[in-house]
């Protein structure tokens, strides 16, 4: 059974998600799908465990061996994106029955579930496979499903939220199949172990470089990097409240993964950033989109959309990590990634409550919230202060890394930067605390905290951000690790 | 010179791509928008057909008189990308359909038009 145990996380979703559409009746999807979930989860910390322990895994489908077959092939960073993943689809379907009963339609909660395991199905296989053109197909796979759980909300605009991702999103999508059939034409192989070996032998060549090029294209508008983030405000911002939190979390986080791994393992540091200076291409675009998506979310009058706008800022901060090519910036982009995913997940889970009683996620509404829901506008205040990074969250931790990464290679204007970007975050947290505490309730609101269901999970992604900040060690030395093994070029 | 018109192939990949391409971002219609998507994916797909193409091969099974074969694999993975492709067409259309049904219209300009004036 152990030896089989990487396929689990991607079997199961998938046989849950025809079984949701078949069972129709809320009170048993949920549990079914929240089951199934956990389980997931357990099989993702059992993996990372054992890779810990002792190094790679690597699980052929159906006997047949690689390059024939295809490989799913574990190692420390996937390993870690797959806890990552897994456990943040286990929280937020504990939270998802009473939220979906507020927000969704009752007939299609069936449909939805299968919709969201379906999604979670292809979230994992991107991250555990082993094989390009796989990679592809689990995010088509990923990326249709949240298409069809974007425009399940209730808010009409939703659905032209969902149909600008779905043009940018398999654009971006044909993209990578552009550049795996480039690179396949080039080597003859789909395999990434076999690719990352025989990439170097024809890395001179314009068809390689075109490969790169549409390759870079293509994810960096599924990760939404500044100035290709137009689909992701309105996706947040209209999506119900727990896709929000899960695809906010989840899907930019393993599109940065497919980044790394085919970035570093594939084409290798060395060529990405010594022959083609891409971090001279990456580094601008990340400084801007901290800077400008930081100022235009001050400006925002909807909760969710200034998380959406924040989101594209944090994306910067990973992609800045990234683009500086050393370790301590690699780990502080890859710490990051986790801890981002963490708070971003309990800040929108935090909206779901607020979204919950007050139907509305309006700014203006929230006058005097810290009265009417203490909680829950503790939690999201908490979950800010790891936005901005204060000392004692695990925000600050993987901003110090960031400051110290910058520091190493002497780039004092992009220290200043980020630090500059750190006040403008407490002003567009200070939004929300400035109408929740010092306004006074509207006269006819009565105190009404969201129910423990949707209490407890929240707090559950809040408490892992406050111990992550403290027990740093766990985090910070995964994703060193990780990081020394990327730049060592994956092998 | 020869070269490169033997290779009209791609070049044909390329046209394709361009015309989806542009018919994405200039398009104002939601459906002839899907229909630019259709075309760059498409584009994909022969740009895969192409690349497995051996000169003089035949399909891959083996028989008297045939020692040259193209290679399946691209022809197979364009398989499960067409399926792709008509899964995200439908997705597509079921949007338009459902955008119709509540603002009225598929027109990009009359639907930026009716948010601004609430």
């Amino acid at each position: 059974m152990s030896s089989h145990l990487p396929i689990v996380p991607i079997v199961l979703p998938m046989i849950a998600a025809p079984l949701c559409s078949l069972l129709r009746r809320p009170a048993l999807i949920w549990p079914l799908a929240t089951g199934v979930g956990w389980l997931v989860f357990a099989a993702c910390a059992a993996l990372l465990m054992q890779v810990v322990e002792s190094g790679p895994i690597v699980y052929t489908m159906a006997n047949w061996d690689a390059p024939i077959g295809i490989e799913y092939r574990i190692d420390l960073l996937n390993a870690y994106i797959l806890v990552l993943v897994s456990g943040i689809a286990a929280v937020v379907l504990l939270y998802a029955p009473q939220s979906a009963a507020s927000e969704l339609p009752q007939d299609r909660h069936h449909l939805f579930c299968a919709a969201f395991l379906l999604c979670l199905t292809g979230l994992l296989g991107i991250t555990i496979t082993g094989d390009a053109f796989n990679v592809y197909v689990f995010l088509e796979i990923s990326s249709l499903a949240s298409y069809a759980l974007i425009s399940v909300s209730r808010d009409p605009r939703a659905l032209k939220a969902a149909y600008k991702y779905l043009i940018m999103g398999t654009i971006g999508a044909t993209f990578i199949l552009i550049a795996v059939g480039l690179m396949y034409m080039m080597t003859g192989t789909l395999n990434m172990a076999d690719l990352a070996q025989r990439v170097k032998m024809v890395e001179d060549t314009r068809t390689i470089l075109m490969a790169f090029a549409f390759l870079s294209i293509g994810i960096m508008l599924k990760i939404a990097l500044f100035p290709m983030h137009a689909w992701l405000p309105n996706a947040y911002s209209y999506a119900p409240s727990l896709v929000t939190a899960f695809i906010a979390a989840t899907s930019t986080k393993v599109s940065l993964y497919v980044f790394l791994r085919f970035v570093f393992t594939i084409f290798g540091a060395e060529y990405a950033f010594n022959t083609l200076r891409f971090n001279d291409v990456l580094l601008p675009l990340a400084l801007l989109g901290i800077v400008v998506a930081s100022a235009v979310a001050i400006y925002q009058t909807d909760l969710k959309r200034l998380l959406a706008y924040s989101s594209v800022a944090q994306i910067g901060y990973i992609v800045l990590g990234i683009s500086m090519g050393t370790v301590t910036g690699l780990t502080a982009g890859l710490a990051h990634m986790f801890n981002h995913a963490l708070m971003k997940g309990a800040l929108f889970l935090a909206v779901g409550c607020i979204v919950l009683r007050l139907h509305s996620s309006r700014l203006e509404d929230m006058a005097g919230l810290g009265k009417r829901m203490p909680i829950t506008s503790f939690a999201f205040v908490l979950g800010g202060l790891g936005l901005i990074g204060v000392p004692l969250t695990a925000g600050f931790i993987s901003k110090w890394y960031l400051l110290l990464g910058t520091l190493e290679l002497g780039w004092w204007p992009v220290t200043v930067l980020l630090l500059i970007s750190s006040l403008l975050a407490v002003a567009y947290v200070w939004r929300f605390v400035e109408v929740a505490y010092f306004q006074p309730p509207p006269a006819e609101a009565s105190s009404n905290e969201a129910p423990l269901s949707m209490q407890i999970p929240l707090w559950m992604l809040l408490a892992t951000t406050l111990y992550f900040g403290l027990q740093t060690d766990v985090t910070t030395g995964l994703a060193q690790r990780a990081a020394l093994w990327l730049l060592g070029g994956g092998q | 010179m020869s070269d490169a018109l033997g290779l009209y192939n791609y070049w044909i990949a390329i046209f394709l791509m361009m015309v989806g391409f542009y018919n994405v971002i200039a398009s104002g219609n939601l459906v002839k928008k899907l229909i630019g998507l259709s075309i760059f994916q498409t584009s994909v797909f022969l740009l895969y057909i192409t690349m497995g193409k051996v000169k003089d091969g035949t399909a891959p099974i083996l028989g008297d008189g045939y020692d040259t074969f193209s290679n399946p694999l691209p022809h197979v993975l364009i398989l499960t990308a067409i399926v792709v492709g008509i899964a995200t067409t439908a997705v597509g259309l079921a949007l338009v359909v459902r955008i119709q049904e509540h603002f009225g219209t598929i027109e990009e300009d009359e639907l930026i038009a009716q948010e601004d004036s609430p």
